[in-house]
């Protein structure tokens, strides 16, 4: 029970003294899941509301695999992001296994399905006869698309919160195509794995208050948002 | 109405969905200024009809001419959506305030900031809904929101504007409001209108042609007084409310009067056709005239009859009664003569109806 009391005071402590190292891990996991949100984003969107618009053959095959995807465990796309970006692997040419951009693939891989997903679900909750009534007005097909994705924006909020709260929170994938290499690529998940393998409660303690806080202030500051876009 | 000139031609349309032809309409015409009613049964094809005519469903065969011009690129069927607008059963409103709503097809045109702010508080003078342009179009009522939409379509100053069963998903009082704001908006603007509807008055009231839709054909077109009362076939005339139809035999034709075999009794009506022939005869209920006691002799009517009354049905403003007189009849009349003739189940009455007012569709047989 002390370890925990110990823990949490230390934490405060590092968290108020704004710690330089705390600072770097906490300001690296904002930029990397950051980019990778809004690289799922302009991917899942587009994507999403393709699929929910188009009719095909297979497409509920497809959206069963998106759908799956959404459940995609990390370590699975951290190994295949490893395989790819080995040495000789495929894409060894980047050179980028351990670097905070193999962490950015890695998680922008975890989250585009996420959003793919709630995109498909958002749009094709859109009343039926709406897109009929949106090109009536006299919308071309790229501004019908546009005014249906403006018109599904609410659940589509969800989507990036999904989207944000999937990546920030993995750690699989993270330690293994970024290495937690300490200043350059780790991130708060990874150092809360390492710290309490190391049995540093107090430090592991303040890395996961500041991951609650910041997953907390990015979800609270996009609900604003989504509840603000609802007119009165 | 007939001079002015053509807007909108279909030519042999054909629409199918699942292998299945849901629409065959060889000519559809569309004069400027008009408005027309489709009118039909829900499935009939007056939707798929609408939406093709709006260049939303692409037919499987035929073409659609704008003043004479084929409509064929994308680009020409965007024009095409551009100077129509249409309005559905479902206000589909946007997200957003009812000023953002009416403004959106303004937006899409591009239309400047202030432009737009004068044609949209015009077109919600226009439909009474100015005080609510702020309001969120979630919090409207079905009919507040109907308007809106309304709104919206009338703001484009479109040439023509396609209702699909616009107020259906409304109570009464209501339908009856937007109703009478529809028919001054057409009248006041000029627009030309083409309106799908399951309800023939609210067909009657609005448009100066009628077309029936069944099974994705038009059956019949022509002025509503024409279809009303001189419907093409039986299925038209149950439509438009002829409430007897009944199957009859000609005996005797002469100098425009036939004689027609009806149950066990003989009816005299107006017409042409040649003994022998069978035919369809149809008389709307409110032609059907009650006498109760003896007729009296002193009547215009040539066909009189006594009659059984079997059911007396009240439907608000008027009575629906039901007769037995060797065949069947219905009868409309008021609550009040109902009450002075004192009819009720089972009471010996005199039925009588004119032979000008009995429409005769002639079957081949």
């Amino acid at each position: 029970m002390e370890l925990i009391y110990e823990g949490i005071v230390k934490a405060i402590t590092l968290i108020l003294t704004l710690d330089p190292e705390v600072l770097n891990i906490t300001w690296l996991s904002l930029k990397v899941s950051g980019t990778a949100t809004l690289i799922s984003l302009f991917l899942g969107i587009s994507a999403g509301t393709m699929l929910a618009l188009a009719d095909f053959p297979g497409k509920r095959l497809l959206v069963s695999l998106v759908n799956t995807g959404m459940g995609l465990p990390p370590v699975v796309v951290g190994l295949f992001v490893t395989v790819f970006l080995w040495r000789n692997g495929p894409l060894g040419f980047l050179e980028i296994l351990y670097t905070p951009g193999a962490m950015i693939l890695a998680q922008a891989i975890i989250a585009t399905p996420i959003v793919t997903g709630i995109t498909v679900a958002s749009i094709q909750n859109l009343p039926a006869n709406l897109k009929l009534q949106i090109l009536a007005l006299g919308a071309s097909r790229h501004q019908m698309v546009w005014i249906l994705i403006k018109e599904a924006r609410l659940p589509l909020l969800a989507g990036v919160m999904a989207g944000f709260g999937g990546v920030i929170s993995e750690v699989g994938a993270s330690i293994m195509v970024g290495g937690n290499i300490k200043g350059y690529s780790r991130v708060l998940t990874t150092a809360t794995v390492m710290e309490t393998g190391r049995g540093n409660f107090d430090m592991a303690i303040a890395l996961s208050l500041i991951l609650m806080l910041l997953c907390f202030s990015v979800n609270y500051l996009l609900t604003r948002i989504q509840q603000r876009e609802r007119p009165r | 109405m007939i001079d002015t000139p053509m807007l909108l031609e279909g030519r042999n349309l054909t629409v199918t969905r699942g292998g299945v032809q849901v629409l065959d309409v060889p000519e559809f015409s569309l004069r400027e200024r008009e408005v027309l009613s489709l009118i039909g049964p829900n499935g009939s094809g007056k939707s798929t009809l609408l939406l093709t005519l709006a260049c939303l469903l692409q037919p499987a065969t035929g073409e659609i001419l704008y003043r004479g011009e084929q409509i064929l690129s994308e680009h020409s069927q965007l024009l095409h959506r551009r100077r129509l607008a249409m309005v559905f059963q479902e206000p589909l409103l946007f997200d957003a305030t009812v000023y953002d709503n009416v403004a959106a097809g303004l937006k899409i045109r591009h239309m400047t900031r202030s432009e737009i702010k004068k044609r949209v508080m015009e077109t919600l003078e226009l439909v009474n809904l100015a005080p609510l342009a702020g309001r969120s179009a979630r919090k409207l009522s079905g009919g507040e929101a109907q308007r809106a939409s309304l709104a919206r379509a009338f703001a484009i100053k479109p040439e023509m504007i396609f209702l699909d069963e616009p107020f259906t998903a409304l109570d009464p009082p209501t339908r009856l409001a937007l109703t009478e704001d529809l028919e001054r908006i057409l009248r006041e603007t000029g627009t030309t209108a083409v309106l799908a509807t399951h309800d023939r008055l609210e067909a009657l009231r609005l448009s100066s042609r009628m077309a029936v839709v069944s099974g994705g054909r038009i059956v019949q077109s022509g002025p509503p007084a024409e279809v009303m009362h001189h419907p093409a076939n039986e299925m038209v005339a149950a439509f438009v409310g002829m409430e007897n139809v009944l199957t009859a035999e000609i005996k005797g034709a002469s100098e425009g009067m036939l004689t027609l075999l009806l149950g066990d009794h003989t009816v005299e009506v107006a017409g042409s056709g040649s003994p022998g022939e069978m035919a369809v005869f149809c008389i709307r209920p409110e032609n059907v005239t009650l006498t109760a006691g003896d007729p009296g002799g002193a009547t215009s009517a040539r066909n009189v009859f006594s009659a059984t009354i079997t059911r007396v049905i009240p439907m608000g403003v008027y009575s629906k009664i039901l007769l037995e007189c060797g065949f069947s009849l219905v009868a409309y009349l008021t609550p009040q003569s109902v009450g002075t003739l004192h009819l009720e189940e089972g009471k010996q009455v005199h039925v009588s109806f004119k032979a000008t007012a009995v429409h005769l569709i002639r079957t081949c047989k």
